[in-house]
C-alpha cells in the first residue's frame, strides 16, 4: 500500500447503482392526459412485466455529480498528448459539435421522406465527393460503421465481384504486420487468412508475396504507410502482381493521415478503401466510438456497392439538382446495418473537411509527418537512442516503432513497464506490444495537432524515465503511482469475470 | 498554417535541422514520383469557422426534422425526449475525447461506465451477459448470427421471423453471403409470427431462430411459445427488442432467450438522420466467452482498491485475429454512455412509468386512428407503442398531404412487405400528446378523403 | 513453478509440449514449463470432447493467458479418453505444475511408432538454450 494516496485513489469506487436510495427520482414525465385503463386491458398479462428492472434511483444533481466525478478518472486528448499509433488522436474540433447538434441535423429522423431530408442527402454526397477526390476513387459509400465494418464491406464486395466473374476463391493476403481486424474481418467473410511477411527494409518481402498470390487470392489487404509508418516504395509492383492473378487490392485507411493530398490509394492502385472518419477526419474517439467507416471503390466495384446508396440527380427542368437513397441496385451486396450510416459523425467529417480544405488538408498530412520525424529524431538522442531505438532507421511517415528489447535486457524494464510509468508524468502512453513483428514495440504516432513544445516535453519524460531506470529498475516496474489506480489484475477479471452489479 | 497545428516558420526550422532534411518534401521522398499528387486536391480551400457554420446551418435548414414536422416516424428509431444532463456529461472532453481504454489506470471513467451500462442491459434484458455495445441494431442481429455459427457445431441455418425489422433481415442476408449460411424466412399471420409455420421451418440444422418483440408491424409476440420449437431442436433463441418497452413488456431473458439484443437508440439518443447510436447485445452466461464486442469487467488493482478493466481480451480481434469472436474495434461508447445516463434519469420508476405511458398514448392513438373513415387497423394483435394501418388511398401522396401540414406521418409499409401496400407504420413516444395525436387523426382523414375523391394537393 | 524444469521420464515436442506414455496404448500429454511461462499466468483452458481423434503436431485444444492465446500441439496421434476437469474451475495448475496436476488429455494412442520422432529431455533442453 502506497504511504500517500491521491485523493482520487482514496475516492473508492462507487457505481451509480451504490448511490441509489428507494425513493429517489430525476424524471418527471410529462401528464398522461390520456385514459389510462390497467395494463392487463392492453396486453395479456403473461407478456407484461412482474419486476421492473432494478435501474438506479438518483436525483439529477447526484446523477451530475456521480458523471462528473467518473469523468475525471479518465486521461482524455483534450487534457494532454495521446501518441497512439494508428489512431490519430488529433484534435476534436468544438465546432463539428456545435453543427452536429443543429436540430435540422440532430432532429431529423433517417426514415423521413427523402424529398424533405436534401440538406443532410446533400451533406452525404458532398463528403462522398470529398473522400473520392482525397482517396483517387470515384464511388464512395458512407454505411460503415467503422474501420472494421468498412473492411467486411470491402471483403464482402471483393466476394461480390468474383462472383459475378463466375469465380470463387478462397484466400485473402495481409502483412504480418496488420491490425488485427484485418484477419478477423477475412474470417467473417468466409474467407482463410495467408500472412505476407515483411522484409528488412519494413515493406511487404515481394518473393514471399510472389510465392503466395494465385487464382485462390480473392485480395491483399493492405496500409500504405504501414503500421510501421514506412511507405511501400514497391505498391505499384504489388498493386500489378495482384491485379494480374485477378485479385482486388484493398487499403485500410487506418494511415491516411500520412498522405492526404499528397499520394492517393486509388493511384497507388487499391480497388478498394476504408477511411476512418474517427482518425484522419477529427470525429471525437468517445471513449470506443461512435465512428465511422466509409468505404470508396474504383469503377469496376461500383455495381456491388451497398445499398441505399446517396446519389446526385440533375433535374431536368431547370431546377437545380436533387439527392436521393438509390436503392434500386441490382447487384448491390445488400445492407450492412439499419439505414443510411452514422451521419452525426458525417456531419463532423464534413465541417472538418470544409474548414481545412485542399491546403488544409496537405498541410495536416505535411506536419504529421514533420511531428513524427521530429519526434523520432529526439529519441533518437540520449539514453532514448540506445534503449529503446527505432525499429526501421529510415524517414518515417506519420508514426514510428521503436522497440523496448534493449530496454528489456539492459535494465530488466519492459515496455509496458515504460508505458506505465510514462502515466505518471501525464502522458498516455505510445500503443505497446503492436504490430507483432518488432520485439517489445512502441508505436508512436504525434499527428499534426501537436506543438513541438508538446513532442519535447515527451521526449525529455522518456530520457527522465530511462535515467530514472538505470538506477532503480522498481520504480518504472512498480508504476504509475499517481493514477486513480495503480496496475489492476486483469487475471482475477479474466479468471472470474464479474461483468454486472449484483442488484436486488 | 492550416487549422489547429501550430507550427511556425521558426518551429519547423529547428524540426527540420533535429530530423538534418532541408524541407519536410524530403521527408515524402520515400513516396515513388509518379504516385505523389503534384497538385492541390480538386477542392475548395479552407473556409473560416464563421462560414463553415453558415454553409452547415444552411443544410440543417432544408431537413424537414422534427421540431418542424410532428413525428410519427418509427421503425426503430423514435423521437423520445433526451434529457439536458446527457448531453450536458457526454461532450465533456474527459468523455468525449480519449480513445478505447487500453491503458485501464487512466480510463477508469470509461471503463466503470461501461459496466454501469452492461449492468443496465443486463436489467432490462434479464439477461445476466452484456457487452458494452455494438453499431446498431441490423448489425447485431448479424453479429449473433455469427455467435449462433461459432456454437452450433456445425450447423448453418437461420430461421427468420418476417416481423423482425427489414435492416435486419437484409443486413442478416448480406453477412451470410460471408457466413456461409442459409435463411428461411416465416411470414405473419394477423400481425404475429406465424407459429405453425415457425415449428416446421426449423429442424436440426438450425443454428439459431430470430424473432422480434414488439415486431415491425408493432405487436408484442409470445416469445416463450414461439421459441419452444427452437430449443427443442437445440438452436439458439435471438430476440430483437425495444429497449424503451422492457420497462412494462415481459424481458426476452425471461422468456427463454439465448440473446437478445436491439437497437439502442430511443435510450439517450437522437435521431441524428439514423446514426450514431448503438446496438446492445446480452446473453446467457454460457455464451460471455463467444460474445462479440468489449466487456468491462471488475477487479482490484495492486493496493486492492476497486477498479475496473477491459475482461476476456482474448475474444477480440486485437488478441485472437483471425480467429476472434467478431472483427469489431471502434463501436460506440458515447452512445452507450448517454443511455445509462437516460437510464438513471429515468430510473427504476420512471422508467417503468415511461413505459406505462408510451402504452397508453399507443392505445389511445390506436382507438382514434382506427375510427378515421378510410383508415383500419392492419391487425390487432396486442401492441405497445407502434401500430400498423391500412389505408384507402395510396400511402404516398397520403403522406405528402400530412408533411404539408407539418405532420410526417409514419412509415410506408409497400416498400418492404408488398403484401401490405397500403400500410403504414405510426410511432408514439412521450413526445406525441394527446392533442397531436388528435390533430394527426384529423389531418390523416382529410388527406385519405382527398386522395380517395382525387382532389388536388 | 519458479524454476524450469524438464523431467526426464517425459518425451518432448518441439512445440513445447510434452507426452507422458503409460503403458503401450495411452498417454498424457500437457504444455512444458517454457510453454507456460511465455504465455504468463493462464486464465482459461479450453478442452477438446473425449472421443474426438487428434492428430501428431496438428493443434487440439487453446490455453489462454490475459494478453494470448496459445495453440496446444498433440505431440502424438489418438483419440482422447479423458479431459483434465478440474483445469476448468483452477486453471492456474497449468502454472504452477505443469507436469502433474496441470495434465491436459489422455489419449489413446493410434500410431505408438510417433514416438520416435519425439525428443528427450536433455535435447528439449538443448532445442530451447540454442
Amino acid at each position: 500500500m502506497a504511504l500517500t494516496e491521491t485523493p482520487m485513489q482514496r475516492e473508492r469506487a462507487t457505481t451509480i447503482y451504490e448511490r441509489s436510495k428507494p425513493g429517489r427520482r430525476a424524471a418527471v414525465l410529462p401528464p398522461a392526459e390520456v385514459p389510462e385503463p390497467p395494463l392487463e386491458e392492453l396486453i395479456p398479462a403473461k407478456l407484461l412485466r412482474s419486476e421492473p428492472p432494478a435501474l438506479p434511483e438518483v436525483a439529477e444533481p447526484e446523477i451530475v455529480r456521480h458523471y462528473n466525478r467518473l469523468s475525471r478518472r479518465n486521461f482524455d486528448l483534450d487534457s494532454g498528448f495521446y501518441p497512439l499509433g494508428s489512431c490519430t488522436m488529433k484534435h476534436n474540433p468544438r465546432l463539428n459539435e456545435r453543427v452536429a447538434a443543429l436540430p435540422g441535423h440532430a432532429r431529423l429522423h433517417p426514415a423521413q421522406d427523402p424529398g424533405r431530408a436534401q440538406g443532410a442527402l446533400e451533406l452525404m454526397w458532398l463528403l462522398q465527393e470529398s473522400l473520392a477526390e482525397i482517396c483517387g476513387l470515384p464511388h464512395v459509400s458512407l454505411q460503415p460503421s467503422a474501420g472494421s465494418h468498412g473492411e467486411l464491406a470491402g471483403l464482402l464486395l471483393t466476394r461480390a465481384f468474383h462472383a459475378d466473374r463466375g469465380e470463387t476463391r478462397t484466400k485473402v493476403l495481409a502483412p504480418d504486420t496488420s491490425h488485427g481486424t484485418n484477419p478477423a474481418s477475412v474470417t467473417m467473410a468466409g474467407y482463410e487468412i495467408v500472412k505476407v511477411a515483411t522484409d528488412e527494409r519494413g515493406g511487404v518481402e515481394m518473393d514471399d508475396l510472389r510465392a503466395k498470390v494465385d487464382d485462390e487470392v480473392a485480395c491483399l489487404m493492405l496500409t500504405n504507410p504501414n503500421t510501421l509508418g514506412l511507405f511501400d516504395e514497391n505498391i505499384a509492383e504489388i498493386a500489378a502482381l495482384i491485379h494480374e492473378a485477378g485479385g482486388t487490392l484493398y487499403y485500410d485507411g487506418a494511415n491516411l493521415n500520412a498522405v492526404m493530398g499528397k499520394s492517393r490509394p486509388g493511384d497507388m492502385g487499391f480497388d478498394i478503401v476504408h477511411v476512418n472518419l474517427h482518425k484522419s477526419f477529427s470525429q471525437p474517439h468517445g471513449g470506443g466510438g461512435p465512428g465511422a467507416g466509409p468505404i470508396a471503390v474504383s469503377e469496376r466495384i461500383e455495381p456491388f456497392l451497398p445499398r441505399p446508396q446517396v446519389v446526385r440527380r440533375e433535374s431536368g427542368n431547370g431546377s437545380g439538382p436533387s439527392f436521393d437513397l438509390d436503392l434500386d441496385r441490382p447487384k448491390s451486396i445488400g445492407r450492412l446495418r439499419g439505414f443510411q450510416g452514422n451521419f452525426g459523425v458525417f456531419v463532423r467529417s464534413y465541417a472538418y473537411i470544409l474548414s481545412l480544405g485542399a491546403d488544409g488538408l496537405a498541410e495536416a498530412s505535411e506536419t504529421a509527418v514533420l511531428n513524427a520525424n521530429y519526434l523520432k529524431a529526439r529519441l533518437a538522442e540520449g539514453r532514448a537512442g540506445e534503449r529503446v531505438p527505432v525499429a526501421f532507421d529510415r524517414h518515417c511517415m506519420h508514426e514510428f516503432v521503436l522497440s523496448g528489447k534493449p530496454m528489456k535486457k539492459q535494465l530488466g524494464v519492459a515496455t509496458l513497464d515504460l508505458a506505465k510509468r510514462l502515466l505518471d508524468f501525464g502522458f498516455h502512453p505510445p500503443t505497446v506490444y503492436f504490430p507483432l513483428l518488432v520485439d517489445e514495440a512502441l508505436m508512436v504516432e504525434p499527428t499534426e495537432t501537436e506543438t513541438k513544445e508538446s513532442l519535447d516535453a515527451f521526449a525529455d519524460a522518456v530520457e527522465q524515465i530511462l535515467a530514472e531506470a538505470e538506477s532503480d529498475p522498481e520504480k518504472a516496474k512498480q508504476a504509475p503511482y499517481t493514477t486513480p489506480v495503480r496496475r489492476l489484475d486483469e487475471v482475477k477479471a479474466t479468471r472470474k469475470p464479474v461483468v454486472r452489479q449484483p442488484l436486488g | 498554417m492550416s487549422r489547429y497545428t501550430s507550427a511556425t516558420v521558426a518551429d519547423r526550422e529547428q524540426m527540420l535541422a533535429a530530423i538534418g532534411v532541408d524541407s519536410v518534401e524530403d521527408l515524402f521522398e520515400q513516396i515513388p514520383e509518379p504516385l505523389r499528387l503534384g497538385r492541390p486536391l480538386a477542392l475548395p480551400d479552407g473556409m473560416s469557422e464563421a462560414e463553415v457554420y453558415e454553409r452547415l446551418a444552411e443544410l440543417a435548414g432544408r431537413n424537414a426534422d422534427a421540431e418542424e414536422q410532428v413525428c410519427f416516424l418509427g421503425a426503430g428509431m423514435y423521437d423520445h425526449y433526451v434529457p439536458a444532463i446527457v448531453d450536458a456529461i457526454t461532450q465533456r472532453s474527459e468523455f468525449l475525447t480519449p480513445y478505447t481504454p487500453y491503458q485501464p489506470e487512466i480510463s477508469q471513467g470509461g471503463l466503470q461506465a461501461m459496466f454501469e451500462f452492461q449492468t443496465a442491459m443486463s436489467e432490462l434484458t434479464a439477461l445476466p451477459v452484456s457487452n458494452a455495445g455494438l453499431y446498431e441494431g441490423p448489425s447485431s442481429v448479424a453479429s449473433a448470427a455469427y455467435l449462433a455459427l461459432a456454437t452450433g457445431k456445425g450447423r448453418r441455418r437461420f430461421v427468420v421471423s418476417r416481423g423482425v425489422h427489414p435492416h435486419s433481415r437484409e443486413t442478416l442476408a448480406t453477412y451470410s453471403v460471408g457466413y456461409g449460411a442459409e435463411i428461411e424466412e416465416v411470414g405473419i399471420e394477423g400481425g404475429l409470427t406465424d407459429a405453425g409455420a415457425l415449428a416446421e421451418a426449423v429442424d436440426g440444422e438450425t443454428a439459431a431462430v430470430f424473432l422480434q418483440s414488439p415486431n415491425f408491424l408493432g405487436a408484442v409476440e409470445d416469445v416463450e411459445a414461439l421459441g419452444a420449437a427452437g430449443k427443442e431442436h437445440g438452436a439458439l433463441l435471438v430476440v430483437a427488442v425495444d429497449p424503451m418497452t422492457l420497462g412494462v413488456l415481459r424481458p426476452p431473458g425471461e422468456q427463454g432467450a439465448d440473446i437478445a439484443l436491439g437497437e439502442g437508440q430511443p435510450l439517450g439518443n437522437r435521431l441524428d438522420f439514423g446514426g450514431p447510436s448503438f446496438g446492445f447485445f446480452c446473453g446467457t452466461e454460457t455464451l460471455m466467452r463467444k460474445m462479440p464486442g468489449r466487456i468491462a469487467g471488475e477487479t482490484d488493482d495492486a493496493d486492492g482498491r476497486r477498479g475496473f478493466v477491459l475482461a476476456l481480451q482474448t475474444r477480440e480481434q486485437h488478441i485472437r485475429r483471425e480467429k476472434a469472436t467478431h472483427n469489431i474495434c471502434t463501436a460506440q461508447a458515447l452512445n452507450a454512455l448517454a443511455a445509462t445516463i437516460h437510464l438513471a434519469w429515468l430510473g427504476r420508476d420512471g422508467f417503468r412509468e415511461l413505459g406505462e405511458l408510451l402504452l397508453r398514448r399507443g392505445a389511445y392513438a390506436r382507438e382514434r386512428l382506427a375510427a378515421v373513415p378510410g383508415v383500419e387497423l392492419l391487425h390487432e394483435a396486442p401492441i405497445a407503442r407502434e401500430l400498423a394501418l391500412s389505408l384507402d388511398a395510396p400511402v404516398g401522396p397520403v403522406l405528402e398531404r400530412c408533411a404539408d401540414r407539418g405532420i410526417a406521418a409514419g412509415y410506408p409499409l409497400g416498400r418492404e412487405y408488398p403484401e401490405y401496400e397500403d400500410g403504414l407504420l405510426v410511432a408514439i413516444t412521450e413526445r406525441r400528446t394527446r392533442s397531436q395525436i388528435d390533430d394527426f387523426a384529423e389531418a390523416l382523414g382529410a388527406a385519405v378523403a382527398a386522395e380517395r375523391q382525387g382532389v388536388a394537393a | 513453478m519458479p524454476e524450469a524444469s524438464y523431467p526426464d521420464d517425459l518425451l518432448y515436442h518441439d512445440q513445447h509440449d510434452w507426452a507422458r506414455l503409460e503403458g503401450d496404448e495411452h498417454a498424457v500429454f500437457g504444455i512444458t514449463w517454457y510453454a507456460q511461462d511465455s504465455l504468463g499466468e493462464v486464465v482459461f483452458y479450453d478442452p477438446p470432447e473425449p472421443g474426438a481423434a487428434i492428430d501428431k503436431d496438428a493443434s487440439y485444444a487453446e490455453v489462454e493467458s490475459v494478453k494470448a492465446v496459445s495453440d496446444v500441439i498433440a505431440p502424438l496421434s489418438g483419440e482422447i479418453v479423458e479431459v483434465n476437469e478440474a483445469l476448468a474451475d483452477a486453471p492456474e495448475k497449468i502454472n504452477e505444475d505443469p507436469y502433474g496436476e496441470g495434465w491436459l488429455v489422455k489419449v489413446k494412442l493410434s500410431a505408438p511408432g510417433e514416438t520416435d520422432a519425439l525428443l528427450g529431455a536433455e535435447e528439449y533442453r538443448k532445442l530451447l538454450d540454442a
